[in-house]
């Protein structure tokens, strides 16, 4: 990546001596480990990430950059989680109810489908201008006032409460739309095939039948959701962004406009990692709750 | 968000009967029948209307108000009115918001075009060679696939796009088409899988023909309705991902692009000063572009597939 961190460091602290600013370009190339040859950069590099350690931030000038994400990281999984369990729940429980219903079928379809071609960062910013600029209902910007410091009182807590609904809201409205959609056109495709047609020509109730479709529907849903991790993800970064919100996607930003490498490649690190293991875990959850996986591991055939 | 869903979710339904029963009818009939549907299809209609909207503003939006959208000239921060040339409003800049937004939309369909295009194309050729060939090849080509499906693309597009110093809306498209094309490799190798052993294909076998004459004359013709709808998924999600691109900041550098407008309008705090029409346009061009494409990919559907028609 282009760019020298430690001139663009050295400049934005201004105003010193032309000696001070050698000894500073001395410090941070000390700080930062630049002054070794590249080989020796390599394997620093190796032998201090299995140790935990992925160097320091120009950004947070010269703190270390696994601190800097530790503290973003809480704001962004207290978006995500809620999010997209919410989302998923909620939407897969109103796709399914709507599936062959006329009159919720015509207002879904067209919805979801407007909400699911919804960039998040506009939702976020519709919302903020709605909401916060005009309504004044929540605040703008930030993860919680600029006048409070973080602490356990309940001042806080409600403070807190209030930057993360409208956040959370641009979120949760665009997957929704989506999970809506797939899910309708899962039950729609479950009803016609065999096993419902069997049970309705046996005069089961209809309510069965969905019962029995909604529960078919439900896996390639789950695939679904690890293989759509990496939108979400992405989806969250930029509307933080809007927001100001705190998390990892503002510290993203942050560390673009500075040309931050090493927390460029902290974020990157962090991100995939655990992109990797929400899809671990997603295919744990698939197991338990599909028993044809089970048969088929122990060697059987379902 | 969804491109990945409904596609699954298609692949299902198109794998039933309809396109076995379309290849035994004489071509001439069977496109004769969807022009029928198609044009019973409120669905289609829409979509393909508002598309059409939107292609004729991309197209001579540019032409006739041939205002330079970077040009700081008119009076800043204008809402719109009636008046001529300014329709949209000014920007903080006095920028024309129309002239903004015509060229944004040019860039947004050029994006959609060229990355969704790659991306079909890239995802038509690994999973065509998975799905016929099998064996290792599928091993490894399933491997890579999984490989680059797992990846948060928006992460890496951003490495490597915050390397290079000038930008243009042709470099996007290509890294976004390089970066989504794994789900429709997967969709795709599936429903190869499902057609190389049919009768037809080993008639072809037989017969001596090449790997590649089989794939293109037998395999592809057969699930041409798939291909198209998988096309038009990707050609959303493409605009879709490059808009966030934008917006992070990494958008054409000297150009124009409905994300970037909503970027600069967030960084000039458009939110806070109230320019509403500063960010409100960009936003629904790209929703109704993207909405209408997968609202036409739904009516796309019911035209090629009997089960789900409900004329």
């Amino acid at each position: 990546m282009p760019g020298d961190p430690v001139a663009s460091l050295v400049a934005r602290t201004g105003g010193v001596s032309s000696d001070g600013t050698a000894a500073l370009v001395k410090y941070y190339n000390e700080l930062f480990g630049l002054n070794k040859s590249l080989p020796e950069q390599f394997i620093n590099f190796w032998a201090s990430l299995l140790q935990g350690d992925l160097g320091r931030s120009v950004f947070g000038h010269g703190r270390p950059v696994t601190e800097q994400i530790m503290g973003a990281v809480p704001f962004t999984l207290a978006l995500l989680i809620p999010a997209i369990l919410l989302s998923w729940w909620a939407g897969n429980s109103f796709g399914a109810l709507a599936a062959r219903r006329k009159w919720l079928d015509n207002t879904v379809l067209p919805v979801g489908y407007i909400l699911t071609a919804t960039p998040y960062m506009w939702l976020g910013l519709v919302f903020a201008f709605v909401l916060g600029f005009t309504f004044k209902i929540f605040p703008l910007s930030g993860g919680y006032g600029y006048n409070l410091e973080p602490s356990l009182t309940w001042r806080f807590f409600t403070d807190l409460v209030a930057h993360w609904i409208m956040p959370f809201l641009s979120l949760f409205v665009v997957m929704f739309g989506g999970w809506a959609i797939g899910m309708r056109n899962m039950i729609i495709y479950e009803l016609e095939s065999d096993y419902s047609r069997y049970l309705e020509a046996l005069g089961a109730p209809q309510g069965l039948v969905r019962k029995y479709a909604f529960r078919n529907a439900m896996l390639p849903q789950i695939t679904g959701l690890a293989l759509q991790l990496g939108v979400i993800v992405a989806g969250s970064l930029v509307t933080e962004i809007v927001f100001s919100y705190p998390g990892v996607g503002q510290l993203l930003f942050n560390a673009i406009k500075s040309s931050d490498y090493f927390l460029l490649q902290g974020i990157f690190l962090f991100i995939i990692v655990g992109v990797l293991l929400a899809n671990f875990i997603v295919d744990i959850v698939y197991i338990i709750v599909d028993p044809r996986t089970r048969v088929g591991m122990r060697g059987g055939t379902a | 968000m969804t491109s990945g869903l409904t596609a699954d979710t298609k692949m299902e339904s198109v794998s039933g009967s309809p396109d076995k029963d379309a290849a035994i009818l004489p071509a001439k009939k069977a496109s004769g029948e969807f022009l029928y549907f198609a044009l019973r299809s409120k669905k289609f209609l829409v979509a393909l209307g508002i598309l059409f909207v939107l292609i004729v503003i991309a197209v001579f939006g540019p032409i006739i108000d041939a205002t330079d959208p970077l040009a700081q000239n008119g009076i800043p921060i204008q809402p719109p009115t009636a008046d001529a040339g300014n329709w949209f409003g000014t920007t903080y800049f006095g920028e024309d918001v129309f002239a903004q937004f015509a060229n944004g939309l040019r860039a947004t369909f050029f994006v959609g075009l060229l990355g969704g295009g790659l991306a079909a194309l890239i995802g038509m050729a690994v999973g065509f060679t998975a799905g016929y060939r099998g064996g290792w090849i599928d091993e490894i080509l399933n491997m890579l696939t999984n490989v680059v499906l797992v990846i948060p693309t928006l992460a890496v597009l951003i490495v490597i796009t915050s390397y290079l110093k000038a930008r243009g809306v042709f470099f996007e498209a290509i890294f976004v088409g390089i970066t989504s094309w794994p789900w429709a490799a997967r969709a795709i190798r599936a429903q190869t899988f499902s057609l190389r052993s049919r009768d037809f294909v080993d008639l072809a076998k037989l017969s001596g023909r090449g790997t590649w004459r089989i794939i293109v004359q037998e395999i592809a013709p057969n699930m041409s309705s798939y291909l198209f709808m998988t096309f038009i998924l990707l050609f959303g999600g493409a605009i879709l991902i490059a808009a966030s691109l934008d917006f992070i900041g990494l958008g054409p550098t000297g150009g124009m692009s409905l994300g970037l407008m909503m970027f600069n309008a967030v960084t000039w705090a458009a939110l806070n000063l109230g320019i509403w029409w500063w960010f409100i346009p960009p936003g629904i061009g790209i929703m109704a572009t993207v909405g209408a494409l997968y609202v036409m990919n739904v009516g796309l559907d019911e035209i090629f597939n009997p089960k789900l028609r409900d004329i």
